[in-house]
Formats: structure tokens, sequence, C-alpha cells
């Protein structure tokens, strides 16, 4: 798909996340927003995703035979329940009941309730790329050679298991899987810098046995050509490690630049001064 | 007449291992995990037969839950294996969102589970274990008392699709159930007969109550014995149906007395019909360093104890 395509289903997917968001005056838009063109790059361009014949997306959780994707940081829900509608797991027309009652789109994303698309649970920090790990591996015993994909927030580099899981993937050559680290320097209680630094994250994953790759996460054309580099990486021995700066609330100015957003909504105003500044361009749900 | 005899004497964790065993040549989905104690979980020969479904972890037990999650979503049916203690308290929060919630199919299956552990002391002995577990939703907790009975067991849940959490331990005990036994989730199996008392056993309190119900037949005194090796799901309809006949009861296991079997069964009578109740159990305490014999006498996890709650049920009839 051409970039301008994928930007086009960004700014939509922005808009959904922003009313999804509004709607129920909670949940997280700063990360959301940040994290939007790279998962609208992975689902619309990089992923092979199982269809049937009339190519459209048809959801089988194991995942078998297709890649994985697998959202650690869970928090940032609106945004993959957009790209998820988007795509065609299920009517976006769902997107209304997003942390409402009884709603599959819980506050942070379940298979509990059968959601097409979801896999595991995310909210409480740090799991996801054990998950990973775990389903890439299943991949290599099966001999299926799609991958597995896993986003991390950098806040979420506080967690132990993390670097559990940073040991574990070289030491076992898990190298049908590309982690990615939203570095959006945000977390809840301020600057990462700040909260509890990470330091060098570049040099922490190579030393860990990690091949590392940087991304401007706000840019669809380097999203796409890194995604590309990270593909043509697996296979040799290591996992891959993108460590994508962000925006947090990119797309919106008054959001940028702030951990103000990470799990504020806006009001009717605010809603309003957002979506003037996304087009319009799938038709909202 | 003794009402059981054993030939050998043998560890349940060596059940779970000739159960791997077993698996690592039936079922091709059966995977293993460990973290660094591939010795004391006996997976030496699941190893030796399928290595290539065997997934080392080191000592990083969070880790090994949500890897054992990502296998069980392709359809893999992962064994994650360590001590009790770090298998399920350490990881809790893996276990609650990355398999519970999740419904993923994983089977957590823990060594060196309660006081029988011995030396090591309470960092390792965990009593709380079955508690954590039975709270989860979904969550089915296993705890067999003999080796033919884990082996069983080992194998049984492989064939169950969801999560379970599989309890054994680490000392030699009478081998006294039936050799390839048939492993029923869910229901409880009555190992003796009897009118005046129903003792309700789980894991290696199974044995004592077996040895309680001698001394008590000495006495005159029929007690019923029921082992039940699930304690989630609970055979509910096995324990109405003995009280209703003996109309007191005894419970025993090898755990916290808060949250344990014992919990799950007054529970469950005092919703129907309430009888004159005992436990056998651990009281609010932790463990400590000893040999697993003084150890079970120390904390009352003994016959003796079992039969002297058994009378005071039957007087509060």
């Amino acid at each position: 798909m051409q970039t301008q395509e994928l930007e086009k289903i960004a700014s939509q997917v922005r808009r959904d996340i922003l009313r999804m968001v509004h709607a129920c005056q909670s949940g997280h838009p700063g990360g959301s927003l940040g994290c939007t063109d790279l998962l609208v790059g992975l689902f619309f361009n990089s992923m092979n995703l199982k269809t049937d014949s009339n190519k459209n997306v048809v959801f089988d959780i194991t995942g078998n035979g297709e890649d994985v994707f697998y959202l650690s940081n869970g928090h940032i829900s609106p945004l993959l329940y957009s790209v998820l509608s988007r795509k065609g797991y299920f009517p976006t027309a769902e997107l209304a009941s997003f942390r409402k009652i009884n709603s599959r789109l819980q506050g942070h994303p379940t298979p509990h309730e059968h959601l097409e698309g979801i896999r595991i649970a995310s909210g409480s920090l740090g799991q996801g790329l054990s998950v990973a790990i775990g389903t890439a591996q299943a991949k290599k015993l099966n001999n299926d050679a799609s991958l597995v994909y896993c986003l991390m927030g950098d806040g979420e580099q506080n967690e132990g298991q993390v670097w559990e899981a940073a040991m574990y993937a070289p030491h076992h050559k898990v190298d049908n899987l590309i982690a990615i680290i939203d570095e959006n320097g945000q977390q809840i209680d301020g600057p990462t810098e700040k909260v509890m630094s990470n330091r060098n994250l570049e040099a922490k994953y190579k030393s860990f046995g990690w091949a590392v790759l940087h991304m401007d996460g706000n840019n669809m054309a380097q999203v796409m050509a890194i995604l590309k580099q990270a593909k043509e990486l697996t296979g040799k021995g290591s996992p891959i490690m993108i460590l994508m700066k962000t925006e947090m609330g990119s797309g919106v100015d008054f959001m940028m630049g702030s951990h103000k957003w990470h799990g504020v909504a806006p009001n009717d105003q605010q809603l309003e001064e957002a979506l003037a500044q996304l087009n319009e361009t799938l038709g909202d749900y | 007449m003794a009402f059981f005899t054993y030939e050998t004497k043998k560890d349940t964790r060596s059940g779970f291992g000739a159960g791997m065993e077993q698996l690592s040549l039936t079922n091709p989905n059966v995977v293993a995990l460990c973290a660094d104690l591939i010795g004391s979980l006996k997976l030496e020969a699941f190893i030796k037969n399928a290595p290539e479904r065997f997934f080392q972890t080191g000592i990083a037990e969070a880790n090994m839950i949500g890897i054992s999650a990502g296998l069980a979503i392709t359809g893999k049916i992962p064994f994650a294996t360590t001590f009790a203690n770090f298998g399920t308290g350490r990881v809790y929060d893996q276990i609650r969102q990355s398999v519970a919630y999740s419904g993923t199919n994983v089977k957590i299956c823990c060594s060196h589970a309660g006081l029988t552990l011995g030396e090591d002391g309470a960092t390792h002995q965990i009593l709380e274990d079955i508690g954590l577990m039975k709270m989860l939703p979904g969550m089915v907790v296993i705890n067999p008392c003999d080796y033919n009975q884990t082996k069983a067991a080992t194998i049984a849940i492989a064939e169950y699709e969801g999560p379970v959490y599989l309890r054994f331990g680490r000392p030699v005990v009478p081998v006294f159930t039936p050799e390839n036994q048939k492993f029923e989730i869910g229901k409880a199996i009555k190992l003796i007969e009897g009118n005046d008392v129903s003792i309700f056993a789980t894991g290696h309190l199974v044995w004592e109550s077996i040895q309680a119900a001698e001394i008590l037949k000495e006495k005159g005194i029929a007690a019923e014995v029921i082992n039940i090796h699930t304690i989630k799901p609970l055979d509910t309809e096995a324990i109405i149906e003995s009280v209703s006949k003996t109309k007191c009861l005894v419970s025993a296991e090898e755990h916290q007395l808060n949250g344990g079997l014992g919990d799950s069964i007054a529970q469950l009578l005092i919703q129907t019909k309430a009888y004159p109740m005992e436990y056998v159990g651990v009281n609010d305490s932790f463990g400590e360093s000893g040999k697993p014999a003084e150890l079970m006498e120390k904390y009352g996890l003994s016959a003796n104890n079992i039969v002297e709650k058994a009378l005071k049920a039957i007087s509060r009839k």
C-alpha cells in the first residue's frame, strides 16, 4: 500500500481514538495517537494476515500460518480496537461500546469477551514480550515461517519481566520475533528520564543479543521502510528490536509534547478542536 | 486388617515425571518448560524423548508463564514447571492475566508444595498456593495423593482444555492407589466407607487419613475417607452425599486453613446444611526447617491429629 493511503487510514484511526475516549470520558489517547502510524503500517502493509477468498481478514486465534501482533502496553487499546475494526475484524459500529458495560471492547484488551483480533489480555505491564516469544517458538516448532510482533511502552521497560524475556529470546535464538518499544519518553508520573531512566536502550538490548533498529514512529514512509528492514533481519539468529521515537498525542497539536494526555479524555470543545485537525477519510463509525 | 497396604514409597513428583514421560511419546502437542529445576521436577525422560519440545527458561518464572501462554495460543499444551512457591505466589499476576483471564491452555505443575519439602524452610514451603489458584476464575486445582495418582492426573490434564494448577511434593510416600488408573478431574474417590464421620483429604494427607481411619476403627468408629484430589471444581455431590450420612466431618490438607480445601467444603455445606466440622491444616503460620515427618507432626498434619479432630466432630453432633 502507498504511504499516502496509509496516512489516510491513520487519520481516520486517530479520529476513532479521540471519539472513543471522548464518548466514555476515559481511556488513554496520548500513547494511542503516538503509535497510530506503526499499527496502521503493520496491519495494512507489513503483516501477512489470514483472509478468505474475498480477501476479507479472518480471525483465527491460533495465529498459525499468519503474522501475529501482541500489544503489551494494553492501555493504548483504543488504537488497537480502531485498527482491528478498520481492518475488518469486527464492525466499526462496535467502537462506540468502548469501555461501556456489556462491551467486548474492555478498557484493556482481552480475549475473554471473544473479540476478534485479540489473543491475550494485556494491561498489567511487562507480560507481552514473553507471550510473543512463546508464540514465536511455537511457530518454529510448527515450521511456520510467519512472524510475531510485539509492541511495548518505554515506561514498561521498568518491569522486571521484560528483562527476563530480553535475556531469553537471544539465548534461544528467537529470530522470528520483531519487538518495538514506543519511546515517547513519557510515563504517568512524568518524563521517563525523570521517573526511571531507561538510559541507553540500544546498548542494553544489543548487549543482550538483539539486533536493534531505530525508527521515527510518526513518519509513515520511515515506518514502512524500517518494518521492511526488520523483516529482512529475521531468520538470522537474533530477535529484532525497533526503538521507535514517537510523540505522545501525535496528530493533535495541543496533545503533543506532554504526558498530560496519557490517560485523560478530551471534553466536547477539545474533541472538536482535535477532530478539526484530522480528515475524516473513511467515514466516522 | 489394614484398609490399604503398599509395597513401595515414591515421591509424587516422580509420578509427574512418569506422566510427562508418557506424554512425550503420546501427545506431540505437549511442551514442557522449566525454571532451572529439571532434576527436582523429574523431567529428564521427557527431555530425552522430546528435546525440541522442552524450553529451559532459567530462573525466570514470570517469563516462563508468559511464554507458556504464547505457546498455548497456537494450540500447544504447555506444562510450566517449578517449585510451588515460585510457580504460584511469585507469578500470581502473570497467571491471573496471561493464563486465567486470557483462558490459555496452560498447565502449571509444581513440586515441593507444603511443609514436606522439609529442610529448606518457610521461604520454599508454600502453604497458600491452593487458595491463590482456586480464587482465579476458571482455574482447575488438583492435588493428587500418591505416585500413581499424580502420574494419572498429569496425563489427564493434557486432555483437558483450560488452565490447570497441578500440585505435588518432594517426599516419598506410600503408593497405594492403582497403577494406570483413570483420573477423572473433579471426581472425588471414596477410599473407605463409614457411617460415623467423613474425612475429606487431599494430597499427602490422604494417606494420613487412611491411617486415622484405622485408629478410629480400633476405637469402634467407622470413618468414611474420601480423596478430594480436585479442589476445584469441587465434587459437591460426593461431599453432600457422605456428610448427609455421617452428619459430621473433618477436612485434612497440607495447606493453610485460610483458603484451603476445608474452606471450600465449609462454603459448600453452609449453603446446604451445616454439620459439625473440624479442620486439619496449618493454622495461619509459616513453616520452618526440619525433617518432613517432624514438621507434619509439629504442625498437626498427622493421623493422630485427624483422629483427635474426628472424635471432636463426632462429639459435637
